[in-house]
């Protein structure tokens, strides 16, 4: 089985996969990180969004060994210690988030959305870059004020 | 008020744990020696089976075993089952044909279950069950739901004649007729409820372990409901004996309803891994949630309203079909009589109500409760209705209302179909709801929308619901299996520090927070010492679960009543220790104080003494933990008007929400931010139902809609932010003076859309999904 190396929320790992693994199967089974989650299987629903060299990937729609020597931040990643990322906050301090299950996915993708357009963002560019993740609990109202607060405070 | 009490927005407790990627839902748990399962199901939606070949599939690599539906039977497990009866027209009961967790010698739809596939990984469980070969003898499928029960339709169970499971009448119906008779006007609607799949993002998931030694099985279930599972799984599936079955449910990914029931999969998890003695893991993926997951909805309707001339409602008359799939699932029978016709009156005096409900198989998924379950379908039928008959009476949709509304001084209110409302102020919320929608400029709006080429419209639903389920007496007369209380146990550790364990389950809602409000209220304990617990049978001692708007209605009265039992026996400790009576001793924020002095004891001081009884009064059992039941008397009735306005480009038939504005009315609000939230996503789920999903089957029973790429979820672009207000009124039933939250947005918004594009086209009515396609063929009719 061919084996893969990559940098993983800062550290390196190593791990032999069999050449069909998904990204998010060797993030969840191989390492454990189970942050990231599935949520359909079809690239739809957004839950298993991770960040590879900075921008955003649906992970399971890539194989493990896309991600070859490659740096790959989780959700896992964010907090720096007990102090959360600003977005993480954001979401926090907005109730951006209910069952939880879609929040890692919308974290990474409001991170890779803040990269892409800056730290003064309006609702309907959060709105449009939001429609890769699907969340059923929150309504989006939240999750955008948590995201634009996000992005603001990431700028600050 | 304390500080985190009731009615502040403390951030919730349990996001941290999300937001750092240390949730834990099913799938995140792995144990030593997990095998993993897949299900070989069924490709067509009815056929017999003709033979099973598992012989390939037991020889493929790392296949641990290949079970049927005859070795489930051989162990005796028993079929799955539907717990509340209603009764047939004809006095006997709903019809119940055998629902198999394995199939016997026949499948009903596709996805229906065949045989389950244990190996050692997930690849070579999946490339196994490809191996097990079924000879299936294809039959006719029946997947219409207005069709259904028609002369010369395939037959699907012999149990139940005509595809009928029950004909379900409430209601006089000569009275209504002759009403009907004499009636100024009358007003008619032909409409469907399209069928709706719930999809929580989190898929469902079971993992079983068997204990050799203590012979107890631990399931790990994605359920809002871990004892209603338990109970169920033991005494009627005799899985295991209740005290030897522990049910877990961790961290839960959204339920909505989809996750109370006991499905299939969750059995046979359970049962086969006591049968190869290893742990067993099972995850649904998407497409299997699409096709297995029950589903929500889909109703055939004709609904009338007679009016006098005045524009009274003088009597309502509602013929429905109601699709409940192929199998019943666990309340599949309830969502279409009790908590649907229940509803009809709606916030009006309709004064005479005839409804007759006729349940249907059809070879597809099976039907329950979906966000709302049963009261969005009532709801969406009456407020659609209520605006029909006010274009045919020339008045405006919101003069209409108020002219039948209940009066404010009419509570309790005794409607004619069974319920009787606790309190509402309907006229409160109205008037609330139509300023901050600036109602009174929409025609100045609608103009200037016009001016672009575009259509404005505006729509508004005020209606009711039934929630904080249930009073068990009621439910049991109505032939519920169970009773419906909750129970709550709030423990202080001799460090003074608390858990309370709530036989509720939160997946979303924030009982973590909202439940240590209420403690920090009632108890005067800092909230970072509150710790709420739930979903492991092994912890809590009972509970009903989360589900119909229950939780804080219900569950949070349970965990008031152990507070209440608590400071009497603290009053008992602290009077010991103060040297004075027992009664001057009074209890405030969080202290035991002698009335009139500053002599006080703090309320974990008291637990210490309650743990460490060196003095302490004789006879009083040491220890600070009590525990409390809670059956509720009625049902709540929250009540709102939400108001919409859309504004649609003719040439596409594109809607967009413009603006949306609900005022509810949920009683006394523990957590307005938890609250709000619930609003924000109900309202979605509505207006997904209203624009954008619909579930379809072909008429050959299969799923054409299994996906999210072919089944449209609302998502950011496609919706609003919201503007929301309260009304509350207090509802005299509740001891905490709350209704519940959690399902008025879902039951609320279908019809405030619809009735939105209605106005904006002209038009009668429009069916929902209300699609760019739909809205534009509406368009060309209209013009």
């Amino acid at each position: 089985m061919p084996v893969i190396n990559m940098r993983v929320n800062g550290n390196p790992v190593t791990g032999e996969v069999e050449a069909r693994t998904l990204l998010v199967q060797f993030l969840r089974d191989n390492l454990r990180l189970t942050g990231t989650h599935v949520g359909c299987d079809t690239s739809q629903c957004g839950a298993c969004v991770v960040l590879m060299d900075g921008k955003s990937v649906k992970s399971c729609t890539m194989l493990a060994m896309m991600a070859d020597d490659c740096d790959v931040t989780t959700i896992e990643g964010l907090a720096n210690g007990s102090e959360l990322h600003p977005m993480q906050q954001a979401f926090m301090d907005n109730h951006g988030l209910q069952c939880g299950f879609c929040t890692p996915g919308m974290i990474m993708s409001a991170l890779d959305i803040v990269e892409r357009n800056g730290n003064d963002l309006d609702e309907a560019t959060i709105r449009m870059e939001l429609t890769g993740n699907i969340c059923r609990c929150t309504g989006y109202h939240n999750i955008v004020k948590a995201v634009k607060a996000g992005a603001k405070a990431m700028g600050d | 008020m304390a500080e985190n009490g009731i009615g502040v927005s403390v951030p919730r407790k349990e996001d941290k744990r999300f937001l750092i990627g240390k949730g834990n839902y099913t799938d995140d748990i792995n144990v030593v020696g997990q095998t993993y399962a897949i299900f070989v199901r069924s490709p067509h939606a009815h056929a017999t089976i003709n033979s099973i070949d598992t012989t390939d599939a037991e020889a493929a690599t790392g296949v641990v075993a290949v079970f049927t539906g005859d070795d489930l039977a051989a162990d005796g497990i028993a079929p799955l089952i539907c717990g509340v009866t209603v009764t047939s027209d004809d006095g006997e009961p709903h019809r119940a044909p055998a629902h198999p967790a394995l199939a016997q010698g026949k499948v009903n739809y596709v996805g229906d279950h065949v045989a389950i596939v244990i190996a050692e990984t997930l690849a070579q469980a999946k490339d196994a069950a490809e191996k097990v070969e079924v000879d299936y003898g294809i039959l006719p499928a029946v997947t219409d739901t207005a069709s259904a029960a028609d002369e010369g339709q395939q037959q699907i169970h012999e149990a139940a004649p005509n595809n009928i499971c029950f004909n379900w009448p409430l209601g006089d119906k000569e009275t209504v007729a002759a009403a009907f008779a004499s009636a100024h006007k009358i007003s008619k609607l032909d409409l469907v409820n399209n069928r709706m799949v719930t999809n929580p993002m989190e898929p469902r998931a079971a993992l079983g372990e068997y204990n050799t030694g203590t012979e107890e099985i631990t399931l790990h279930l994605t359920t809002q409901n871990p004892h209603l599972h338990r109970l169920v799984l033991s005494a009627f599936n005799q899985l295991a004996p209740e005290h030897k079955l522990r049910i877990v449910s961790p961290d839960v990914g959204g339920g909505f309803g989809a996750k109370i029931f006991i499905y299939a999969e969750e059995l046979v998890v359970g049962w086969a891994c006591r049968k190869v003695n290893r742990p067993v893991k099972w995850t649904s993926d998407r497409t299997e949630a699409f096709i297995s997951d029950a589903h929500g909805r889909d109703h055939v309707a004709t609904a009338e309203m007679a009016l006098d001339e005045n524009g009274k409602f003088l009597a309502m008359r509602v013929m429905t079909r109601a699709n409940l799939g192929a199998y019943l699932s666990t309340f599949g029978t309830m969502v279409p009589s009790y908590l649907y016709a229940f509803l009809f009156a709606g916030q009006y005096t309709t004064p005479l109500i005839y409804s007759e409900v006729k349940a249907v198989f059809t070879n597809t998924a099976p039907v329950d409760a979906s966000r709302g379950a049963g009261r969005p379908e009532a709801t969406f039928l009456l407020e659609r209705l209520v605006d029909v008959a006010a274009a045919d009476m020339g008045l405006d949709p919101v003069e209409i209302r108020r002219r039948n509304f209940i009066p404010v001084d009419a509570f309790p209110y005794q409607t004619p179909v069974v319920q009787c409302y606790d309190s509402g102020d309907y006229n409160a919320a109205l008037d609330k709801a139509l300023a901050l929608a600036d109602y009174d400029g929409f025609s100045t709006r609608a103009e200037e929308a016009k001016s672009r080429g575009m259509l404005r419209g505006i729509g508004l639903s005020s209606y009711v619901e039934a929630c904080g389920i249930a009073p068990s007496a009621a439910v049991g007369q109505l032939g519920a299996g169970v009773g419906l209380w909750e129970s709550a146990q709030v423990r202080f550790n001799p460090t003074g520090n608390v858990q309370v364990f709530t036989g509720t389950h939160s997946h979303g809602q924030g009982h973590e927070t909202t439940f240590a409000q209420l403690i920090t209220e009632l108890l005067g304990v800092p909230i970072e010492n509150i710790e709420v617990i739930h979903g492991d049978t092994a912890k809590t001692q009972f509970g009903m679960g989360t589900y119909g708007s229950r939780s804080l209605a219900v569950g949070g009265v349970a965990i008031a009543k152990a507070c209440e039992k608590l400071i009497a026996k603290g009053k008992k400790i602290a009077a010991h220790a103060l040297e004075a009576a027992e009664g001057d001793i009074e209890f405030a924020d969080g202290n035991f104080t002698i009335a009139g002095t500053d002599k006080a004891m703090n309320i974990a001081e008291v637990a210490f003494n309650a743990y460490v009884p060196h003095s302490y009064p004789e006879g009083l059992e040491p220890g600070f933990d009590e525990n409390a039941f809670f059956d509720p008397l009625n049902f709540s009735f929250p009540a709102g008007t939400h108001v919409c306005e859309v504004e649609i480009d003719p040439e596409t038939g594109v809607v967009e929400i413009i603006k949306y504005s609900a005022v509810d009315d949920f009683g006394k609000l523990i957590n307005p931010m938890i609250v709000e939230g619930q609003v924000h996503g109900g309202i979605v789920h509505g207006v997904g139902q209203a624009l954008l999903e619909g579930c379809r089957y072909d008429s050959e029973g299969q799923l054409i809609t299994a996906s999210f790429m072919d089944y449209a979820m609302p998502r950011a672009d496609k919706v609003p932010s919201f503007d929301i207000d309260y009304a509350p009124t207090d509802p005299p039933d509740n001891p905490l003076g709350v209704k519940g939250c959690g399902e008025a947005g879902a039951i609320g918004a279908p019809p405030a859309v619809i009735n939105a594009i209605t106005n904006a086209l002209g038009v009668k009515h429009i069916d929902m999904p209300a699609t760019p396609e739909n809205v534009w063929r509406a368009a060309q009719g209209a013009a």
